[in-house]
């Protein structure tokens, strides 16, 4: 069972929501932070980290022996990744997306495949969690990649719970890609509304199941409530706007135990999930012949 | 001609509300939208649209069923498991393309023996031109899912940057996306200033310590303010001492006031809705506004 934890807007609280949700759930459980740009889970579930990989892509590399500057593999690079005009070819390796095209396409054999590093994946553990993140180096544009990594150590048992990065564009995608079911926090401003509209098309292009987490809720707004609603979309939880939680966020605490009055809370979102998502398995079995979203 | 530009690592930490209010106080500014994932700043400045233009970038597979062989060359050569098989009664038609998890590297459309997969141009998003209070606006929305924010973030940047020469404005504001790579990469780039907006919470420090080290290797300028300050102020000063220790100037502090969400409620900038956080804000804003700008070649990063 994979729950992802995604937003629009940035900083509504997906990793609170993610740790706290992981600390609440029973054995076996694993938490992907596969917000590998800003990584942050480790700050509160502290995990001891005993495992680290160098994630890489392949990148090109030319044997200009074998080489005989035909200029293939450069009409083939959609990334400008590699430029040949009439030369031996240039390759840029940060811009390749290591898609093999131009080495498919060279006729003599020139162009093998090295491994560009891109980033880290981290194991470990935290209490009762099984703990895997992502962490991209600084000045590298591509994350997906990254992202895919940290996402072959889903868990085969139990759940596993993916704190997303922000967003709607590509590394989402890369991160909410073959989950059962997500949790979209929002905050209830208009910047959080606008945001969850975003996300929620999102989902629905996806076709993924999910509901909605409001984060610090006062008596006086509405709106995101109000939006539900009318889309029929579940609200999940409402976590007040207390004091408390900001400074135990601030802290680097976990909500269940620095408020411990929120943990039946995220105990009966745990609960609530979980059987939306058996529910919705027997309601809808999964199909054996097209994806989603293939036509 | 200076060009700031806000950031934050972490998302939520308030870069936009600052960047409305630096528009307001500016007086003379081009405004740029460059969180083209979840574009906001147009809530609170409310432009008036002059025009839209179709953001295309890249191409896209697609498959015509009706000359696919059902083979499966464009499957093995796919290296993003974009490309699935369709069954009908049982049977296997053909192959389809998952628009989404295509990455537009053209290689099954290389490689099909068929020449059935057409390659058109993607449309990846919109920017729009409008006109605010406070100055013209350039912003964006990218298509859900859709790849290459980078090059929408250039191209709204140039945009700014065409409008801001033709009318001799002083300032582009950037509103910058949260994170480290592509959109923020091409945010940042040939900038003459960023502000990185930080919240005082242990998760804040860790994500601007990055952050900085991303504006350290563009060699771009940085001054460091912390948002809500005394939610937690012994970390807002350990935030200070880290970004001073990394080289960086401090901008100021904003404290923390329900009327910047009241503010954004009204649709309004939090200098326009006046108290504390704006007071600050004006501090903050001044302080930006004396620095000089000491870009040798300006020039933004394709990504």
């Amino acid at each position: 069972m994979i729950i992802a934890i995604a937003s629009g807007k940035g900083g509504t609280g997906k990793t609170t929501i993610a740790a706290n949700l992981a600390m609440c759930l029973q054995k076996p459980i694993r938490l992907l932070d596969c917000d590998v740009e800003e990584p942050n889970c480790h700050i509160f579930l502290k995990p001891d980290l005993d495992g680290s990989e160098r994630a890489t892509l392949p990148v090109p590399v030319i044997n200009e022996k074998l080489c005989n500057n035909c200029g293939e593999c450069g009409r083939m690079c959609q990334f400008n990744a590699i430029v040949s005009l009439k030369t031996k070819p240039l390759v840029f390796p940060s811009l390749c997306h290591g898609c093999g095209g131009c080495l498919r396409v060279c006729p003599t054999g020139a162009i093998t495949e090295a491994e560009r590093e891109i980033g880290t994946v981290e194991t470990g553990t935290s209490h009762h969690v099984e703990f895997v993140q992502g962490r991209l180096d600084v000045g590298e544009a591509q994350s997906p990649p990254l992202i895919r990594a940290v996402k072959q150590r889903i868990a085969e048992e139990g759940v596993t719970i993916i704190d997303c990065p922000p967003g709607t564009s590509c590394p989402v995608i890369a991160a909410v890609k073959g989950c059962d079911y997500a949790v979209l926090v929002t905050e209830s401003t208009p910047f959080g509304l606008h945001d969850l509209k975003l996300a929620v098309d999102t989902m629905r292009l996806l076709r993924l199941d999910f509901g909605v987490v409001i984060n610090r809720t006062t008596s006086r707004d509405a709106m995101v409530r109000e939006f539900c609603r009318k889309e029929h979309i579940p609200v999940l939880l409402e976590i007040p706007d207390d004091r408390r939680v900001a400074e135990a966020y601030s802290r680097g605490r976990l909500i269940v135990e620095a408020v411990p009055e929120l943990r039946e809370s995220f105990e009966r979102l745990c609960s609530s999930v979980i059987s939306r998502i058996q529910s919705h398995n027997a309601a809808s079995p999964p199909c054996g012949g097209s994806a989603p979203g293939v036509s | 001609m200076k060009e700031l530009v806000v950031i934050s690592g972490k998302g939520g930490t308030g870069k936009t509300s600052l960047t409305a209010s630096f528009a307001a106080l500016a007086g003379d500014a081009v405004i740029a939208d460059c969180d083209v994932d979840a574009s906001d700043l147009h809530l609170v400045l409310s432009p008036r649209a002059l025009g839209v233009v179709e953001f295309r970038s890249g191409h896209e597979a697609t498959i015509r069923s009706a000359d696919c062989i059902a083979c499966g060359i464009c499957r093995d050569v796919c290296r993003y498991d974009a490309v699935r098989p369709v069954f009908r009664n049982g049977r296997k038609s053909h192959y389809a393309v998952d628009a989404i998890a295509c990455e537009g590297c053209g290689v099954c459309v290389r490689f099909c023996p068929e020449h059935a997969i057409d390659f058109p141009e993607r449309v990846c998003g919109e920017y729009r031109t409008g006109e605010t209070r406070f100055g013209p606006m350039v912003y964006a929305q990218l298509g859900i899912g859709a790849e290459n924010s980078g090059k929408l973030v250039s191209t709204v940047r140039k945009e700014a940057r065409r409008i801001a020469e033709a009318r001799g404005a002083q300032w582009i504001l950037v509103d910058g996306p949260p994170g480290i790579a592509c959109p923020v990469i091409a945010s940042i780039t040939g900038s003459s200033l960023a502000l990185i907006a930080v919240e005082p919470t242990l998760s804040g420090i860790h994500d601007m310590l990055r952050v900085l080290e991303l504006t350290r290797h563009f060699a771009v300028p940085t001054f460091v303010c912390v948002n809500k300050w005394e939610l937690n102020p012994q970390m807002t000063e350990e935030i200070e001492t880290a970004a001073q220790a990394a080289g960086v100037s401090l901008a100021g502090r904003i404290r923390y006031d329900r009327a910047v969400t009241d503010a954004q409620i009204r649709g309004i900038t939090v200098v326009e809705y006046g108290g504390g956080a704006a007071e600050d804000i004006r501090a903050v804003w001044s302080t930006l506004a004396e620095v000089q700008d000491s870009r040798a070649a300006p020039a933004i990063m394709e990504v």
